[in-house]
């Protein structure tokens, strides 16, 4: 099946961190729990797709990091103290840190596509996946691309007001 | 070497889907906007733009309401409010409006009215329940906000406040787009102190800069938190990179004053109530009131700068 074919297939669980709402800590929580599950002895991936505001690699000190590529695609940065934790994020591509990345839905869809299909993740037992606030392109985009794979679900993030 | 190409290198290389160049560059190879921009209709048609410009003519100021950066309080207080956070759209509950509906006339949509001087419209009155969800793509966001520019009645207006959700899409270039004909006076960027917040911030300072939008200043909000019952303060999001000052110095924008945590604002949004008459008192409304004189300060002056 193209599930088995592809660089998801050796990912166990995929679950997604949504809120709606913009500054309740999806990232922090997304960035908490991959160490924790890390710290239990799981393996671990975070796919960062908050395309215009990318928080998690800042969050685990990787922010000057660069993405490098190989036959499967792209190579994902390993982070953490033990550099077990599997990242991808936009943060990387961009040639500074502060650029703006001003996109319509169209193009921030196609590389939410390519997120998912073309980064070499090996094996995982978990693939947490970090998403800007809203219920738009990158949402869509995201479950869209996912569906055929093992989607568990997702964990949704508020504050109290 | 083909992935690169059409990633990291387009970021780079994209002229801006307004220019001349739109989807015509040689980085727009490739690019999945490029039909979009080549078409024109990655930006309004000028048609459609002086159309809009002649319904806003009776508006005098215009002020953008920025972040970047979700979640961080941006603030409103003026004659005419537009909300154009398509898939969270918190002003209604905030102005006290939930459950009142957009009525028609022969002039266009009214928008709703908190007072007979402050009108408002927001996605979230013409939503059946206030749960549903709007998942829409972009270009569907794109045709409500420019059918709030066009068919909303404000009437005459001193100030229109836009009030915009997270990030650096489609809401954001279509207002500026749309409006381009229309004197925008500035955006009002909002942020909290922590890094986190400010990295997203410096991107949303570099869209207005890319767009040609004044920047009017920033607004540091939920910056500290003083205890009502031991007056001891915290820095629950302690700036651990200097905060807006030190980005506002490294960038040269105005820092229009920062704002403490108070449990009220929360409160006194949740309930529909307006803060500053609620808690006249508070250190907040101070340094609400600071920020508030200063923007309008900002919007006078250069009203005299055009007409001179």
């Amino acid at each position: 099946t193209l599930a088995e074919r592809t660089n998801l297939a050796g990912v166990r669980h995929i679950l997604l961190v949504l809120s709606g709402k913009g500054g309740v800590g999806k990232s922090t929580i997304s960035t908490e729990l991959a160490l924790a599950l890390r710290n239990a002895g799981k393996t671990v991936g975070i796919l960062d797709v908050d395309l215009c505001g990318p928080s998690i690699p800042r969050m685990l000190r990787v922010q000057d990091s660069a993405v490098h590529q190989c036959d499967s695609g792209w190579v994902p940065v390993f982070v953490g103290q033990d550099k077990a934790i599997a990242l991808m994020s936009i943060g990387f591509l961009l040639e500074r840190p502060d650029d703006a990345v001003v996109w319509r839905g169209p193009k921030k869809n196609a590389l939410i596509k390519q997120f998912v299909t073309d980064v070499a993740w090996g094996n995982l037992d978990f693939l947490i996946v970090d998403t800007p606030p809203g219920t738009s392109d990158e949402h869509i985009s995201t479950v869209e691309a996912l569906r055929p794979y093992q989607l568990l679900g997702a964990v949704l993030v508020t504050t109290p007001q | 070497a083909a992935l690169a190409a059409q990633l990291s290198l387009s970021l780079a290389d994209c002229p801006g889907t307004g220019s001349a160049q739109a989807g015509r560059a040689a980085a727009c190879q490739g690019c999945p906007n490029q039909g979009l921009c080549a078409a024109g209709a990655a930006g309004p048609d000028p048609a459609e733009v002086a159309e809009l410009q002649a319904r806003l003519r009776a508006v005098r100021h215009t002020v953008l309401v920025l972040s970047g950066k979700g979640g961080v309080g941006r603030f409103v207080f003026q004659v005419a409010l537009l909300d154009i956070d398509i898939c969270g759209p918190s002003i209604p509950k905030m102005m006290g409006l939930e459950g009142e509906q957009v009525h028609q006339s022969g002039s266009g949509w009214s928008p709703v009215y908190v007072e007979e001087n402050l009108g408002v419209m927001s996605v979230g009155f013409l939503l059946s329940s206030p749960d549903d969800a709007i998942i829409w793509r972009g270009p569907k966001k794109n045709g409500l906000i420019k059918q709030f520019l066009r068919d909303v009645d404000w009437g005459e207006v001193d100030y229109l406040i836009v009030d915009t959700p997270p990030g650096t899409s489609d809401e954001h270039l279509s207002i500026v787009q749309y409006l381009s004909a229309t004197r925008i006076d500035g955006a009002v960027i909002v942020t909290t102190p922590q890094e986190v917040s400010l990295q997203d911030v410096r991107k949303e300072i570099n869209f207005c800069r890319k767009v040609k939008l004044p920047i009017i200043g920033v607004v540091e909000n939920m910056s500290g938190f003083v205890c009502p019952k031991c007056k001891n303060e915290s820095q629950i999001f302690p700036p651990t990179t200097g905060g807006a000052e030190k980005m506002c110095q490294n960038l040269n924008v105005s820092l229009l004053g920062k704002v403490p945590l108070d449990p009220q604002i929360g409160r006194s949004c949740d309930r529909g109530q307006s803060f500053l008459a609620e808690a006249p008192e508070s250190p907040a409304t101070l340094s609400y009131r600071n920020i508030i004189q200063r923007i309008q300060e900002y919007c006078e002056q250069h009203q005299e700068e055009k007409i001179m």
